[in-house]
């Protein structure tokens, strides 16, 4: 992948007060912000999968990125 | 039309969940690498075949197969890296590194036009999608096992692992970070203005897809950049990005603005 340079504009911190490093997300908020990254299996379509995984997790949503299938 | 029956097809696949289905757009335009299995229907000399393989890194033009979810009008899309690891007799082990919409069951038949004898493509493994690899991915017994584990046990560890924050799926965008004053009014849907933005990484392009972040590595939108990196750096006032999908919810920043009027 591309390596980035940081180019720094202006310095100034940040507050505790407010939002989270991403990895500290108490569970059910870091599940609602997150990603399965999954092997998916051969046999079922992407969208079975999504399907499985949605409901394991119990979460309202799922979508995957990028259809793995040579239609 | 599965003439040859279907395919093995397995590998990297991320699943975005809830509130973090907004970073789909993200996804769906990263580059893909892959590894294949062509058969060829003929035996044909090993450099013949690898001299063929070599002509398809570049432009390739494709026409979406007849079962497909897109228009089938032909697609330019780029080859990155195609390496042939092994030859088999008639079956031909190969590395792909592609923009996304590549078919890499049309290249494998393409390359059996070119070679004259006929090909199709046996096997695919996706081995990355974007920013994801296939060694940090779970398998469905993995994902299965953390969630008994957290459900269970009150064990974290291995769900934290399967699933990882949204923040991952845009490793490959370019980033502005912003001050905490300016975050809520991104997140109400509010173009990014110069005075807000506290550094840029290298390699924003007008008109290219960029995430805003905050200073704590959360994400708070997906943007389109109006400006490169280094007038973002320079520029004094006016709009650095607009605002395209916000991904981080109302009031988790302060709100610092005032509406006008």
């Amino acid at each position: 992948m591309v390596k980035r340079e940081l180019l720094v504009k202006a310095e100034e911190g940040t507050n505790p007060a407010y939002g989270c490093e991403p990895e500290n997300r108490p569970i059910e908020t870091y599940i609602e912000f997150g990603v399965a990254a999954i092997d998916k299996p051969p046999g079922p379509t992407s969208h079975e999968v999504t399907a499985w995984v949605k409901r394991i997790l119990g979460v309202r949503r799922a979508g995957h990125g990028g259809t793995l299938e040579t239609p | 039309m599965r003439g040859w029956g279907d395919p093995k097809v397995t590998g990297v696949l991320p699943i975005a969940l809830n509130s973090a289905t907004k970073v789909l757009t993200a996804l769906l335009t990263a580059g893909k690498e892959y590894v294949a299995v062509m058969r060829l229907h003929e035996p044909v000399d090993e450099e013949r075949v690898r001299e063929v393989m070599a002509e398809f890194v570049g432009t390739v033009y494709q026409r979406p197969p007849l079962r497909s979810s897109v228009k089938r009008r032909v697609r330019k899309r780029r080859i990155y890296y195609l390496d042939v690891l092994e030859v088999d007799g008639q079956d031909v082990l190969f590395r792909v590194g592609c923009e996304a919409g590549v078919y890499v069951r049309k290249i494998c038949f393409d390359v059996g036009e070119v070679l004259g004898c006929g090909a199709h493509m046996r096997e695919l493994r996706r081995t990355r999608a974007g920013p994801f690899v296939e060694d940090e991915c779970a398998t469905m017994h993995d994902l299965v096992e953390a969630v008994m584990a957290w459900r269970e046990d009150g064990d974290e560890r291995l769900i934290r692992n399967v699933v990882k924050p949204m923040e991952k799926a845009l490793d490959h965008l370019p980033k502005i970070y912003i001050r905490d004053s300016a975050v809520d009014a991104v997140c109400h849907g509010a173009h990014l203005a110069a005075p807000g933005v506290l550094s840029v990484e290298t390699g924003i392009t007008p008109g290219g897809l960029v995430a805003v972040m905050t200073q704590k590595g959360e994400a708070v939108a997906l943007a389109k950049a109006l400006m490169t990196s280094e007038q973002i750096v320079e520029a004094q006032h006016g709009l650095v990005a607009k605002t395209e999908r916000v991904l981080m919810p109302r009031g988790v920043y302060p709100r610092m603005w005032r509406t006008r009027g």
